[in-house]
């Protein structure tokens, strides 16, 4: 009686990941934070495309108050994969990529048409171009060396 | 390979013998060893395996692009990865619609200007007489969304909203 008691005590309290594994969860199981035991579908999603030792080494090798986040980011680009399992979650990069540049392109004629608009009717104030200050502000420019661009040019 | 030239990049790091119809050697060149061993070490060769078998050939290049570049993007970013660019990019997504938009509201003002108030169309809206683009921007606005305020001056929509399933931004992933 009292070994079952144990072992239902034992099961009741492992991680979504041990229970995966049929294994015991030890009290310093690295996954257990990240992976409780109602929410099996996290995992799973995880594992099928990244294995359960390397995001264990993954999680080691890195200070325990990023592992939330590593985790989170690692199951979004998951179930991105899923969705897409040609592209995954540079699909959404791709895309991205290409709305920065229908944007600039429009910016730059909306800029353009500024200039001509101010340069060309005699009698009204020149604007102080808001959006021209806005971009020297803020200044958006797309870095075609940045690593991330070099997949798509 | 398969033809008794050198093992493919994934054979060679595995140790084990490239067979002729080796799942990894058309994508895995021998010539290009670290391809490999940062997408082994990010998926796992077998997941790798895997993913590929479940893909039409014709896609399969592509997947392995794609794969390399999240393993370098993880490599780079251990705790974000992809995430990161995402989250990166759809802030200058963001930034570039707000900018449009005030650059567009700058035109309307402009031609209103020029045009004169006798000439403005009847149904234009009060706040349109004070022509200042602020004011065209924020008027009646209760949301912070260009998009929803302005549509008949924005011809590019705010399509990113439509791109990501989950709305992707780092304070809503990570409550």
């Amino acid at each position: 009686m009292h070994r079952f008691h144990k072992l239902d005590k034992m099961t009741s309290t492992r991680c979504a990941v041990c229970k995966y594994f049929r294994r015991r969860c030890p009290p310093d199981c690295i996954f257990a934070p990240y992976f409780p035991n109602d929410n099996p579908q996290r995992f799973t999603c995880v594992h099928r495309f990244y294995g359960a030792s390397n995001i264990g080494k993954m999680l080691e090798e890195m200070p325990v108050q990023l592992r939330a986040d590593a985790v989170e980011s690692l199951y979004y680009e998951a179930k991105c994969r899923i969705q897409d399992p040609v592209y995954g979650c540079v699909g959404i990069i791709t895309s991205l990529h290409r709305q920065i540049q229908i944007a600039q392109s429009q910016l730059a004629k909306a800029q353009a048409e500024i200039s001509f608009l101010d340069a060309n009717f005699v009698g009204v104030e020149p604007t102080s171009s808001l959006s021209e200050s806005l971009v020297q502000q803020n200044g958006v420019e797309h870095d075609l060396d940045d690593p991330f661009s070099t997949w798509f040019y | 390979m398969g033809s008794g030239s050198s093992p493919c990049a994934s054979c060679k790091l595995l140790r084990r013998r490239c067979a002729k119809d080796c799942i990894f050697a058309p994508y895995f060149p021998p010539d290009d060893p670290h391809k490999f061993a940062i997408v082994h070490k990010v998926f796992g060769a077998s997941n790798v395996s895997k993913m590929l078998q479940e893909l039409p050939i014709h896609q399969r290049a592509d997947a392995v692009s794609s794969l390399v570049y999240e393993a370098n993007a993880r490599m780079r970013d251990p705790v974000y990865g992809c995430v990161g660019a995402i989250s990166y990019l759809q802030n200058q997504v963001s930034q570039l619609q707000m900018q449009l938009a005030v650059a567009q509201a700058e035109i309307l003002c402009i031609q209103m200007q020029q045009q004169g108030p006798d000439q403005l169309p009847a149904a234009t809206h009060p706040s349109m007489m004070d022509c200042d683009v602020k004011s065209l921007l924020l008027s009646g606005n209760n949301t912070s969304d260009f998009g929803d305020q302005m549509p008949q001056f924005l011809s590019y929509t705010s399509s990113s909203n439509n791109v990501i399933q989950d709305p992707l931004k780092r304070e809503s992933l990570w409550t």
